[in-house]
Formats: C-alpha cells, sequence, structure tokens
C-alpha cells in the first residue's frame, strides 16, 4: 500500500505503524465515569467500507496522519495531519 | 525386449545405468537453439547433449526421453504436457546436495552444461514405481475416500495411517541443509509495467517506450518474444520471431525501458505495488560469486498493462494422461523453437482452429501426421491430411509411452490409431490470475468458450492481448498498443499514432468440448489425479460448490495451481448441474502467480543478518575484557564479564553482584530510551501521561514515573528528571523505548494538539553510564568536574555537568540497585572514552564492570520492577504502587484503573520470596500452591515472576505476583514446577530483600 | 449412510454409485426453534451440538455462501491448547478433548492429528514465560513439557543452531497438540448435523434482525423472512457487520491474516514448529505443503488478500528459523478476515437483544477452539446459561475490568 502523505508525498505504508480507528482521537477527558471511557477504548464502528484511521509515520518524519481508507477495496481516498483533524474535532490542550 | 518396442514404450528410460542416450534422435530442425554448441547434463544419471536456447524439456525430448514423472496419487507414469510454465507433469529434482531444487519444471529449466536433474515421487525407479499399484486400487482412492475410513480404532491415525499417507504423498524431497545461495530484494519505479514479452506485450513497451515514458518489461522466459517464438506466424511481412527480436532490440536502445528477462510478476498488490521474481543465476549451476540466485522487485507502477497470453487447455478422455499425450501448441512450440519433433508418428485431437496449425507445421517439417481428430462436424479440411471431421479419441494405449489411440468417428465407428504423440488442443484459456488478484472475478466469453478479466480488476492495470482474450496475432499487436495508449494518455503522455505491422487475424471457431464421455478415468488435473468421476461423485455427494469441488477433490491445488484444468473442471460441473459455466462458478487465483521460493522473500534477511544488530558505545570495550553478550531486543548487552578462573557464569555474576555492593560496579545502561521532553506545557503534559505528578518536580530533581495504557495497565516506567524550567528527560525501558515514544506523540498530536510540547528520542544520541556502589561518588568526583557531594547533589539529583575537563554531560542521582549511585551520560561517541575513563581512574577503587545479569540480581534484591513483572497484563496495584496513580488528575488510564476486576482486594500482588531451605532451587514461571491443596488451577494462587541468587544473602531469592498477597506476608507456601515435577517450600516476605529503608542509596 | 472401510470396499466394487450427498439443500422453513447465522466451523458445530448433546430439533444454519467457506476454509490447520490464562485455557483444554474423539463422534475422518506443538524460546525471559503458561496448561489438566536446547535439536536438527540472530534455547512442548484437515471439520460437521435434521441452507445471507420490544422474532434473508424463537450469530469476520443490523457495536476490528503453503513435499518437518523471535509458525500437512503463517497485515481490512510487507516477513521469519526452507518454493497465499477483539480473546454470550447470542471475537484462534465453541454456544442457546468452561467470554469483561489479555497488549487489536 502507498500513503499520500500530505507533506512528504507517496510513501509505502510499511513506513508507518497503524493503530486503528481515529475516533480514539475523541478522548472523553477530565476525571469522567468509566463507562464514557469504556465506550471510547472499546466499541468500534469497524465499517466496510470507507474508515478514518491513524497511521503514525515511524520510520519518517513521525507524525500522526489520518488516512481515510476503504477497507474492503483497501483504496485510498485522502491522508491529513492527525494534528490538523483533532483540532478540527474541537481538540486543543 | 527388443530395442524397438522399448523406443515406443518408454523409449530409452529403461536402458542400462551409465549408457549414453541417444544423441538428440527427435532434433529435426534449427528452431532458436545454438547448434553451435552442445551441453551435457545428466537425467537420472544418465548422461545426454542438447544446446544453449534449450530447456531440460526439450532437451529431453530431442533425445527421444519422454518418462520424466509420476503423479501424485495414482503414481501414473507422466511425460511433459506443455512448454511453459504451466507445466503439471515434468516435475524433476535439479541439482543436488544443499542446492536441490525438488519439483522444478522441466518445462523453465534453461539447459547449462552440467545440469544435473532426477525424477522424483517414485522408488525404485522411474520406470518401475511400487507406488504403481495405487493405481491398481485406484477405485478405492476416489475423490475424498480418506473422509470416510482410517478411523478405526482411533489411535491409529498417528500411529499408522497417517504416516503411510504422509510418506507415500509429497512429491519431490527438500534438502535438511541450509540453502547456500544469496537472496537481494530491489525497488523499482515506472510509469506503465508491461507483464509479458509477447506480440501484446512487446507492442505496448514500444508504444510507451517511444513516447518517452519509463517502461518496465517482464517476461517469465529467457527469450522474449512469447508465442511468436513457438509459431511460424509472419508480422509486418517479417518472420514473428525476426520481429521479436527487432522490437527487443529497439527497446534495449530506449535509455527509459528496462527489460527483464527471466522476469515472473507473481503478484498484483495494493496501489500498483507488483511482486517480481528475477532468477538472476537459476540458469547457470550456481551464481557467480556475490551475486544472488534470486531478486526480488517490488515494483511500483502508476499503471500497468498485463500481456502474459493465454494457456492452451487439454480435453478429458479415457487414459488421457499417457506419457506422450500433449498439448497442440506445445507440440507446435517444441517443433518451431527448440526443433524438436515431440514424435514421430503424431495425432492431433482438436476442437477449434489453432490445433490445426500444429498439424500444418509437422507436416511441412516432415513428420508424419497420421490423423487430425476433429470434434467438429463443419469446417474444411486439411489438405493431404487424415482429417477425421466430428470425431473423439475415445482411448489411448501404451504402458510408460503412448503406442495408439482409439478414435470414434462422427458415425460412431472407433477404430485404432498407431502413434507416439497425440497433440490436443481443447481452446485456449486467457492469462487472467494477476487481474484476479484482488477479488475481481473474471467473466465468462462465449466466442472463445473461456474467462476474461473483468473491468473491475486491479486499479490501473489494463488487460491486452490473449490475456484479454484477444487471440490472434493482430489482437495481440492492436490491444497492446491500445492499452498502453490509454494509460500514456491518462499519465499526461503524448502518443503518436502507432503503426501497427500487419499480423494474421485468423478466427478461433471454436466448438466447446470438455471431455469425451464413456467409461475409465479420464484426466482433469494431471499432478493431483483428479478425474472426471472423481467430479461425478464430487456433485453426487454435493460437494457442487466450486469451492466444495475444488476441496474435495484437491483439484487445481497442485503445483500448476490447475492452470489447465479449473475451467474443464467447471465445465464439466456445469454440465452435472445443468446450469451454464458462469453460473456454476468462476475460478480465482491467488498470488503467486508460479511458486516461489521461500529464499528471495526472505532476502538478506537470514542467519545473523535476520535483524539488525544494535551495539552499545561501549561494546568494543566490553569485548576486549571478553564480555559475553546477549540478545535483548535488537541490542546486544553485556551478561557477565567472566576473569581468568571463573568456571561457571554464577561465579563471575556474584563477583560483579558482591563487587558493586563492596566497592562500585559501572554498567552500560545507554539501551534504556531516552526522551527529551521541551516546552512551556512539557510539566503538564507529563501529569498527563504518568499516572504520577511532574508539574511540581523541582528543577534539578528526578523523580520515578508510572505510566499507564488508557485501559490501567501498566505500560512502562522510568525515571524522569527535570533539568530545566521548560526541559524533562524522560527514561523508559529498553524494551518499550518505541512503543512509548509513539504513544508520547499520539498523545501530543492527536490528543492535545495545542500544548506547547516538542519530544525527540535521543537514545542513541547519549551513552548513559550506571556508576553505583559505595564508591560511586569517589569515583566520579574524579571524573565529574565540578563539586557532586552529597550536598551539592543529593539523592534523586540531577543536572547537566561537565566531565574529563569540558565535555558536556548529564549527571543523574538515580539507583536501580538500592546502591549509591548516579547515572552519567556524554555525547554516544565519547561513550567508549567514557567508560575506559571510568575503569581507569576506579582501579583503586575496586572498579567492576558488571553486566545484565549482576543488573537483574542487584534490581531483585533491591525490590525494582522489571520485565518478569512489567508484562503488560499488570496495574499499578499488582505491583504495589497503586499509591503512585494520582486520582486528583485527569491522566492517560487513570479511569479505567478503577475498575472493579482492577481494584479487587484480594487480586494478585507483588511480594518477595526466599526459600524456607537456602539450598533449594526456584525456577521463574513456578506457581504458587499453598502447603495443604493440591496442584491444580483452582488452588493456582499465582506465579514467580523473576529468580535470581542472591551472593549478599547466600539464597534464592524470588519476586512473585501472589493472590491476595498484601495480607499474606510471613506466610509459607509451596511454589510447583510441574514442567519438572519439583516443588519448592517458600516463606512470602517483603519484596526489599536489601536495605528497605534506604540507607545505601543516601550514602 | 455410515462411513466405514468396508462401505468403501463395497462402493469400490460397485463404481461408487450408492454415495449419497453428505447434506441436503433444503429450502428455509418459514420458522425455525434456532436459527444459527454462520455456515462455518463455529455455526455447524452449533447446529451439531445442539441436536446432539442438547436435544433440540427445528434448528437451521444460514450461510450467506458455501459452507467452510470464511476462515474454516482458511487457516494453518493447527488445534493446541497451549493458552496462559485462567479465562481461556479451560476452554481450550474442553476443545481439545472434543477434537480427540472427534472422528468417532461425527462419522468423519477430519484427521485430527496429535503430533505435537513446540513453542521455541530464545531467552531466559521467555523461558520463564513458558515455564508459567507450562504449569497453568497442567495445572488446568491439560499437558506441557519444557525441553531444552539439546532435546530441542534431537527432535529438529535442521533448525538453525549455528548461525541464529536469536539462539533457540529450548521450547515448550504440547504433544497432544496438532492439526486437523479443516475443510472437513466443517463437512463433518455438516454432515453430522444434516443426518440430525437440521437444514443447511446456504446462498442465505443474512441482511436484518425482525426485533420487536427488545426480543428477537426471526431474521430477514435473502431469501426471505425466517422466524426464529432463538438466533445464535457465529460469523467471525463480519460480526460488527451483522452486529450493527441489531445495533450494537462490539469491541472488535475486522483484520486481514494471510496465511502460505509451499509446493508438495517428502515428510520433513513432523509437528507444529513457532519461532520465538519473528513471527513463524509451520506445520506440514498430509499432502507435503509446509503450511505455515506469521502476523495480521495489521490493518482494518475486510478483503480476503493482504499485501506483500507481511509475506516478506512471514518468509524472513522461515529462513531465520530453518534456512533449508529457502529452495522450498511458495505455493499459494490466501487471507481471511479476523475478528480481532479488544483483548485477544473471544466472546460466547447473550446481547441485549432477547434471544439473541452472538459468538465471535476469534481473534487467529478460531479454528483449534470449533469444538468447544460449538458445543459452548449451543449450552447458551439451550440452557441460556454459559458452559462452566466459557464463563470468561461476556461482553461486559471491558466494563469490569476482566480482559483476558494473554498477549498483554491492552485495548489495541492488531497486536493480539
Amino acid at each position: 500500500m502507498l500513503i499520500l502523505h500530505p507533506l512528504l508525498g507517496l510513501r509505502d505504508a510499511q513506513e508507518f505503524t497503524y493503530l486503528g480507528d481515529a475516533s480514539i482521537i475523541d478522548r472523553p477527558d477530565g476525571l469522567t465515569e468509566p463507562e464514557a471511557f469504556h465506550d471510547y477504548l472499546y466499541l468500534r464502528d469497524n465499517p466496510a467500507g470507507v474508515h478514518k484511521e491513524l497511521w503514525f509515520h515511524e520510520q519518517g518524519d513521525r507524525s500522526w496522519l489520518v488516512v481515510t481508507r476503504n477497507t474492503v477495496t483497501h483504496e485510498i481516498l485522502g491522508a491529513e495531519l492527525a494534528r490538523d483533524y483533532a483540532r478540527g474535532r474541537g481538540r486543543s490542550r | 525386449m527388443n530395442q524397438a518396442l522399448r523406443q515406443t514404450e518408454g523409449f530409452v528410460a529403461d536402458l542400462p545405468q551409465a549408457a549414453l542416450g541417444p544423441s538428440q534422435v527427435q532434433r529435426v530442425g534449427a528452431g532458436l537453439v545454438d547448434r553451435s554448441r552442445t551441453l551435457s547434463f545428466t537425467f537420472d544419471g544418465r548422461a545426454y547433449a542438447g544446446h544453449p536456447g534449450d530447456t531440460l524439456a526439450s532437451a529431453l525430448l530431442a533425445n527421444g526421453v519422454r518418462l520424466m514423472g509420476r503423479s501424485f496419487k495414482y503414481h501414473r507414469p507422466r511425460s511433459v504436457i506443455a512448454s511453459s510454465s504451466e507445466e503439471p507433469n515434468a516435475l524433476v529434482e535439479l541439482r543436488s546436495g544443499a542446492r536441490a531444487e525438488p519439483n522444478t519444471r522441466a518445462t523453465v529449466v534453461e539447459l547449462w552444461d552440467g545440469l544435473e536433474a532426477r525424477s522424483q515421487n517414485r522408488w525404485p525407479s522411474l520406470a518401475f514405481d511400487a507406488l504403481g499399484v495405487n493405481d491398481f486400487v485406484s477405485p478405492f482412492l476416489t475423490a475424498g475416500f480418506y473422509y470416510k475410513t482410517f478411523m478405526w480404532p482411533a489411535a491409529f491415525w498417528e500411529k499408522l495411517y497417517e504416516p503411510v499417507i504422509r510418506r507415500a504423498a509429497g512429491l519431490g524431497r527438500l534438502s535438511t541443509e541450509a540453502d547456500p545461495d544469496a537472496y537481494d530484494k530491489g525497488f523499482l519505479h515506472c510509469d506503465l509495467l508491461v507483464i509479458g514479452a509477447g506480440p501484446s506485450g512487446l507492442m505496448a513497451a514500444l508504444t510507451a517506450g517511444r513516447a518517452g515514458a519509463r517502461v518496465i518489461l517482464c517476461d517469465e522466459d529467457f527469450l522474449l518474444g512469447g508465442r511468436l517464438n513457438a509459431e511460424t506466424l509472419a508480422v509486418g511481412g517479417q518472420a514473428g520471431t525476426d520481429w521479436a527480436r527487432a522490437a527487443v532490440a529497439e527497446l534495449a536502445a530506449l535509455p527509459n525501458v528496462r527489460m527483464m528477462p527471466r522476469t515472473t510478476v507473481v503478484g498484483a498488490f495494493d496501489h500498483g505495488v507488483f511482486a517480481a521474481v528475477e532468477r538472476v543465476a537459476d540458469h547457470v549451476a550456481a551464481p557467480l560469486a556475490g551475486k544472488p540466485r534470486q531478486i526480488l522487485w517490488r515494483i511500483t507502477a502508476r499503471r500497468s498493462v498485463l500481456a502474459a497470453g493465454a494457456i492452451e487447455r487439454p480435453i478429458a478422455f479415457r487414459d488421457n494422461d499417457r506419457p506422450g499425450v500433449m498439448l497442440a501448441g506445445a507440440v507446435r512450440a517444441y517443433l518451431n523453437r527448440w526443433g524438436v519433433a515431440a514424435g514421430r508418428r503424431v495425432a492431433l485431437f482438436v476442437n477449434n482452429e489453432d490445433g490445426l496449425r500444429t498439424a500444418r507445421d509437422l507436416d511441412a517439417r516432415g513428420v508424419d501426421v497420421v490423423a487430425v481428430i476433429d470434434a467438429r462436424p463443419e469446417g474444411e479440411r486439411l489438405p493431404g491430411i487424415r482429417h477425421l471431421k466430428g470425431a473423439v479419441v475415445t482411448g489411448t494405449a501404451g504402458r510408460l509411452g503412448l503406442t495408439g489411440i482409439t478414435v470414434r468417428d462422427a458415425q460412431g465407428r472407433e477404430e485404432r490409431v498407431a502413434c507416439d504423440v497425440l497433440g490436443v488442443s481443447g481452446g485456449w484459456n486467457p492469462t487472467v490470475a494477476l487481474t484476479s488478484h484482488h477479488s475481481a472475478r473474471p467473466v465468462w466469453e462465449e466466442g472463445i468458450a473461456a474467462f476474461v478479466p473483468s473491468l473491475d480488476g486491479p486499479k490501473g492495470l489494463g488487460v491486452a492481448g490473449a490475456a484479454a482474450g484477444a487471440l490472434s496475432t493482430h489482437g495481440a499487436l492492436a490491444t497492446g498498443a491500445a492499452r498502453a495508449a490509454e494509460a500514456l494518455e491518462d499519465l499526461g503522455f503524448r502518443v503518436s499514432s502507432v503503426d501497427l505491422p500487419e499480423a494474421e487475424d485468423a478466427p478461433v471457431r471454436l466448438r466447446p468440448l470438455w471431455h469425451v464421455s464413456g467409461t475409465g478415468r479420464a484426466w482433469v488435473d494431471f499432478q493431483n489425479d483428479v478425474t472426471v468421476k472423481d467430479i461425478k461423485l464430487a456433485h453426487q455427494e454435493n460437494f457442487r460448490s466450486v469451492e466444495h469441488l475444488k476441496r474435495y477433490t484437491t483439484l487445481g491445488m497442485a503445483t500448476d495451481q490447475g492452470k489447465t484444468s479449473n475451467v474443464t473442471a467447471l465445465a464439466v460441473m456445469a454440465e452435472l448441474t445443468g446450469k451454464g459455466i458462469p453460473e456454476t462458478g468462476t475460478t480465482m487465483f491467488r498470488p503467486p502467480y508460479t511458486p516461489v521460493s521461500m529464499g528471495v522473500l526472505a532476502g538478506r534477511s537470514r542467519d545473523e543478518g535476520f535483524k539488525p544488530t544494535r551495539l552499545t558505545p561501549s561494546h568494543k570495550w566490553a569485548r576486549e575484557q571478553g564480555a559475553v553478550f546477549v540478545e535483548v531486543g535488537m541490542w546486544l548487552r553485556a551478561q557477565w564479564f567472566p576473569r581468568p578462573g571463573e568456571t561457571t557464569w554464577r561465579e563471575s555474576v556474584d563477583r560483579e553482584v558482591l563487587a558493586t555492593r563492596k566497592g562500585v560496579g559501572v554498567c552500560d545502561v545507554t539501551t534504556l530510551g531516552k526522551i527529551d521532553v521541551q516546552g512551556t506545557d512539557a510539566g503538564a503534559f507529563l501529569d498527563r501521561v504518568y499516572a504520577n505528578t511532574f508539574s511540581t518536580l523541582p528543577v534539578g530533581k528526578v523523580r520515578y514515573g508510572l505510566m499507564l495504557r488508557e485501559d490501567g495497565h501498566v505500560m512502562d516506567d522510568g525515571t524522569t528528571a527535570r533539568l530545566g524550567e521548560h526541559e524533562y528527560v524522560m527514561t523508559t525501558t529498553t524494551a518499550n523505548a518505541v512503543a512509548v515514544f509513539r504513544h508520547l506523540e499520539f498523545c501530543r498530536q492527536c490528543l492535545w494538539p495545542d500544548l506547547d510540547v516538542q519530544l525527540v528520542s535521543t537514545t542513541e544520541a547519549w551513552a548513559q553510564v550506571s556508576v553505583a556502589g559505595p564508591n560511586a561518588r569517589r569515583l566520579l568526583e574524579r571524573v565529574v568536574d565540578g563539586d557532586i557531594s552529597d550536598a551539592a547533589f543529593p539523592t534523586m539529583a540531577c543536572g547537566n555537568v561537565t566531565v574529563c575537563g569540558g565535555l558536556r554531560a548529564r549527571l543523574f542521582r538515580i539507583s536501580f540497585s538500592g546502591e549509591l549511585a548516579y547515572e552519567i551520560a556524554v555525547p554516544a561517541r565519547y561513550g567508549d572514552a567514557l567508560i575506559r575513563e571510568l575503569m581507569a581512574q576506579g582501579k583503586d577503587l575496586g572498579a567492576t564492570p558488571y553486566g545484565t545479569e549482576a543488573l537483574g540480581v542487584l534490581r531483585v534484591e533491591k525490590g525494582h520492577v522489571a520485565g518478569g513483572e512489567l508484562n503488560g497484563q499488570s496495574t499499578a496495584l499488582n505491583m504495589g504502587l497503586g499509591r503512585m496513580v494520582s486520582r486528583k488528575k485527569d491522566s492517560i488510564g487513570m479511569v479505567l484503573s478503577q475498575r472493579e476486576e482492577l481494584v479487587r482486594e484480594d487480586g494478585l500482588r507483588l511480594v518477595g520470596v526466599r526459600p524456607v531451605d537456602p539450598t533449594a532451587v526456584l525456577k521463574g514461571g513456578s506457581h504458587f500452591v499453598a502447603l495443604d491443596k493440591e496442584a491444580v488451577a483452582a488452588n493456582d494462587d499465582g506465579w514467580l515472576t523473576s529468580v535470581v541468587h542472591s551472593p549478599h544473602l547466600g539464597h534464592q531469592i524470588a519476586l512473585g505476583y501472589l493472590r491476595n498477597g498484601a495480607a499474606r506476608m510471613g506466610e509459607r507456601l509451596r511454589v510447583v514446577n510441574l514442567l519438572a515435577k519439583t516443588e519448592v517450600e517458600v516463606e512470602i516476605v517483603s519484596p526489599h530483600f536489601i536495605d528497605p529503608e534506604g540507607e545505601r542509596l543516601r550514602g | 449412510m455410515k462411513y466405514s472401510a468396508l462401505r468403501v470396499f463395497r462402493e469400490a466394487l460397485t463404481g461408487h454409485k450408492g454415495w449419497t450427498p453428505a447434506w441436503r439443500d433444503p429450502d428455509p422453513q418459514p420458522s425455525y426453534d434456532i436459527v444459527v447465522v454462520g455456515g462455518g466451523g463455529h455455526g455447524l458445530a452449533t447446529a451439531f451440538y445442539l441436536a446432539k448433546e442438547f436435544g433440540q430439533a427445528r434448528i437451521a444454519v444460514l450461510e450467506k455462501g458455501w459452507i467452510g467457506g470464511g476462515n474454516a476454509g482458511r487457516n494453518t490447520t493447527i488445534i493446541r491448547s497451549n493458552y496462559l490464562l485462567d479465562g481461556n485455557q479451560p476452554f481450550y483444554e474442553f476443545s481439545m478433548k472434543l477434537w480427540e474423539g472427534l472422528e468417532q463422534d461425527l462419522n468423519y475422518n477430519a484427521m485430527v492429528s496429535q503430533r505435537g506443538i513446540l513453542n521455541l524460546f530464545h531467552t531466559d525471559a521467555q523461558r520463564d514465560a513458558y515455564t508459567r503458561r507450562g504449569n497453568a496448561m497442567i495445572l488446568h489438566g491439560a499437558d506441557a513439557e519444557l525441553l531444552d536446547r539439546s532435546q530441542v535439536r534431537k527432535m529438529y536438527p535442521f533448525l538453525n543452531f549455528d548461525h541464529a540472530r536469536f539462539p533457540i534455547k529450548g521450547g515448550l512442548l504440547q504433544r497432544r497438540a496438532g492439526t486437523a484437515r479443516h475443510d472437513a471439520v466443517a463437512w463433518g460437521y455438516a454432515r453430522g448435523a444434516d443426518q440430525r435434521g437440521v437444514d443447511i441452507i446456504q446462498n442465505c445471507a443474512v441482511t436484518g434482525f425482525r426485533i420487536v420490544n427488545g426480543r428477537v422474532l426471526g431474521v430477514e434473508t435473502t431469501r426471505g423472512y425466517i422466524g426464529a424463537i432463538k438466533v445464535g450469530v457465529a460469523v467471525a469476520g463480519s460480526s460488527s457487520r451483522v452486529m450493527a443490523a441489531a445495533g450494537m457495536r462490539l469491541p472488535i476490528e475486522s483484520h486481514v491474516l494471510q496465511a502460505f503453503v509451499t509446493e508438495g513435499l517428502k515428510p520433513v518437518i513432523d509437528g507444529v514448529l513457532t519461532f520465538g523471535a519473528g513471527h513463524f509458525y509451520v506445520s506440514q500437512s498430509d499432502k507435503g505443503g509446509l503450511v505455515f503463517g506469521g502476523d495480521i497485515d495489521g490493518y482494518n481490512s475486510y478483503a480476503q488478500r493482504g499485501n506483500m510487507a507481511v509475506v516478506e516477513d512471514v518468509a524472513e521469519g522461515g529462513m531465520a528459523l530453518m534456512p533449508m526452507i529457502g529452495r522450498a518454493r511458495l505455493l499459494r497465499t490466501w487471507g481471511g478476515i479476523m475478528d480481532m477483539s479488544m483483548d485477544g480473546s473471544p466472546f460466547i454470550d447473550r446481547t441485549p437483544v432477547q434471544g439473541l447470542y452472538f459468538n465471535g471475537g476469534w481473534c487467529y484462534g478460531g479454528f483449534k477452539a470449533t469444538p468447544a465453541s460449538g458445543f459452548c454456544f449451543a449450552h447458551l442457546l439451550a440452557r441460556d446459561e454459559p458452559h462452566p468452561t466459557a464463563v470468561a467470554y461476556r461482553l461486559d469483561r471491558f466494563r469490569r475490568g476482566a480482559m483476558i489479555d494473554e498477549k498483554g497488549q491492552g485495548a489495541q487489536p492488531n497486536l493480539h
């Protein structure tokens, strides 16, 4: 697989380490009830189709990317810096 | 047996040993081999001659050898049926010793001088094979018979039935010696990858090459040109082979074209990535020194054209597996390309026009074509040849080789025709394999009665020529040019109009005929001995889905992966179910297209080079000291430093431990992960990733930190030092250095992207050495510039210092051993010098290097957790560190660490373990059981995580996780090791065996 | 029809005319007592044991394609009960005991072959971990032996003892482990279930559940609505997709695992071997192919195919462990979709929907679990309470903090 890194261009997926569903960005911060953390950490949509997911450019510039990929065809529809994606989800500090 | 009979039966195969075979009696023309040079080779110990350009198969046929192998199940005598990589029968063992290579298709072995090959899957000889008896009991050995028997008595399966079956099965023998050859890997990039260098592939490459695109042209053959080399067809007014040679010459002159003969594209992967295997040295006895045998290329292509041609398919009829029954196209290829007449009296059995070409070519070369049995009642007859219309072959005769066939004509009359070769053409199946590697199913094309590629194959892959169902030479050239032009336009190249050379465009005129019905066995899958009867039985027993059919009968599972059998089997099943062929199913292919050696897939990654080896800065020095090294992840670390006179590792380790506790020990701890954490929010960031608090840590101080995963389990531990207001240095365990850094970057980039904090892994940047023991300060004072007295540099102090008169360094007063101890870090390139300086300066202080074993003893004596306890399954509470998890702040893992099962009062706790008998031997991994209880799971109270011998205490000590351990101090238990059938009575004690009050480290 | 050597003999003499279908192809009835969704090994075994052991009748198995076509037909055929944790080991040992009597139970030769599994270790820490595991196995009534380097060398002299990057120090051996003929397991259960009246309905995809007031009434399928008192879902690989139709999100991700086989070779590897310093495990089939595998590809996928990186990684492990394998040829690769769960262990449990039961999350341990999974799921479906060996396989275990994490990797499915 090849991933179009937003800064570095097309890179082999082997340079990256995979984490999983990008929903793991939506952490219920604070001293929240365990139930919210349970759903956040353990439950997944796991779609057969378009999936937003986290890849770490471990053998590269060490940026985390949110890659949009089809889990049935493996087609990659886009990739952006996870930092930007996270800010878009309202995360800050 | 007289000579003539021998020749019609097994040919020369049963002549006495060591006799030289007849010299190429079947060679009737020059073909494309170089007859000016002769190569000698042996098959089953007998010597033969051939020429450059021959394959092993063509050379054997030239010498009149046609018995080449035995089938898998019935051990039927077999000869070659094809001329290319689809060959199911002619499998040989090539070379010998460690280079022996089983199951090698004789059709793809390029002949070299001195080649050595043996037949396989036969005993005692190819001509007489004892397991040929299977053929006589074949009625009992039908598809799936083994599922219905061998069940009684149950124990007999492993003891009797299975060993017999295993020995009978298999094909060639794998050497048990290490593969002596080297393999390589490489990466290539191109605009257009062309797979196959027949007419369509050459045309595609020419089109793209002339337009200036970066082109890679691969072909599995050593001679480019594909079927043009096997035919007598004209292209552009010249012989097809000459056109091909000219095209190759033109391509070779283009700097933007890379031609790769002997290179098979074996798989199509995601996003235009292809795997290709180049056989660099398979056509010579052994690779040149320093050169690889094969190379695995990973080719990234912006666009690709599959021009892999088509594979001819046989027709099934009774005893159609006799040596001498061949594919008609192969008979023609041996004649035209290799100048070899496969037989002297040749009959043909065809259902399409293409098969007639073989008759014409043989006739033109003066080979006796005894009859053409044409299943089609319509159409013209060949002039001057006995051409039976509407006729079929119903059987064959001959033991080790074909002697004749039975023909049934249109009127139903049967007659026997004497012949030594029967060429069969049932039509051509496009080579669609790569197009279905992404799960696309090929579609049925009625016109040629074959599957052609679907349009939803791998993105960017076009299909041309016979692979796309364009079976004429004109069709191949035209589609090759068109697919290339489309791809180039897609990529923005300007393509000038292509001049297509003139070529035949003959229709196929195929009348589908899959099998001739009748009694007896008609083979569909030759290698695995699957017959029409087996398919009928599968149908009868409701194994009707294609996948059930394949799995039940083993059809298509042999080394040829059903290249000549799958479609025929589908058609037979379709007949039985009364459905159409596409409704019955499709054939699917998975990588690799042809079998690939494991060696090339591994490349250089083997033996000591399996994984990279990381060396510590003191490695050279440690080697000079005679250190014994141990693998720790990718690192090699000194395990202990034996001294003359020490005979066991324990002696060395005990000495190192005692010397450290008495004087001073020196240990390279560079392998610990080191991460610089800087920024105005560095403290706040650490508070969130550590369970305990770091923002309150004073500058110049170090604190032990516990890091949890979000699921509340301990991820890692280590010390983090605050070197400045906004500057921290974190250490991680050796094992988790990479994972922790990744995790911290996740937290930083994904969870809190606006915190002002930066991370840099500096593990390789700093050499770090632990200096531990009562004399540690005295030693360091001789190296460190400046005051490091207890007042100036107290316990848990840290700071930037200089050593040896100005070299920048970092000093941390931290202790893993429980002694007065420091860790000192210098830029990695000074690591070697530092350790030499420390050892030189410390001579009079008893400075002693210690390795990982002593390190382990020291930390267990002190009760620190490490790998055995940090197993990813433990919580802070388990480790006795529950109070370190701050409940007042949000940190990773805090909330979920409080779940009910994780905070059980009676859960596992870290304890110290002391054997009641000080001479007793404990084993790590032994389990706790109460003294009065039976050793069964219900009474399993935990296990020993780390066991060492404490030279300080003079007996073994251990750490362990014990159920309800906090409440069991002083209790006596037994630890059982059921693997060794031993048990030891132990007392549960505090895990701090030495200096629980910490007097020493404050010393 | 009963299979026997005598029957094979008689049929051989009479042209094999007497063999009957191994299972029927019935049309679905309007309703059943129990509908099992998924005609893989687990679903078929569930139906078999429901009929045989739990006295249930009116059972159907619904399969979207052909039976045994999922992971039952795409695995490396290994059976073993060498687990570490209390939640797992009793279950897998129960499964091993069922394997040991399977052929007589089914009257079908699934070629259960107990030629042993040897897990190699390469460091002292791994030896201690295997000691802990081996003891846990014996405590639970299974067999285990710890071999040292010389004992391993005697068993498998061709391993890389002299030029290894990570030297072999020994191995944990379970002699009762081995392999079984994977397809035959599915077929044997199908035939056994069919003989006991179970309707096996192929080419029948479940598209939804009819749920009223929190109770399941039946399933919508491509062959129409089928009513059921109880519905058991056993569709590992597709669990998230199917259960989404019942409104559930699962602690599961789908990942692709590739498996590999070489050309047929004369016997060279007797038992099952696993490399402890790389991702590689191997055995040799009765037909002679070396069957091997390694890691999952590592990214979410529903495509039954993988990529080169893992192919190469697995081959590297093979070459590092046994450098003779270099001249064996890889014949075929295939990819199966795994239910990778959040702690690497499976689920056999009720769901919040009354009458709807779930079996999944098998990661890559599904094949060896087939008999016990079927038995325990049948137990749960028939009696509405978990089988004693499967009590830990609850969906709520993450809420309670009762994870069964053999590898200690936490909530990251691709690391299990």
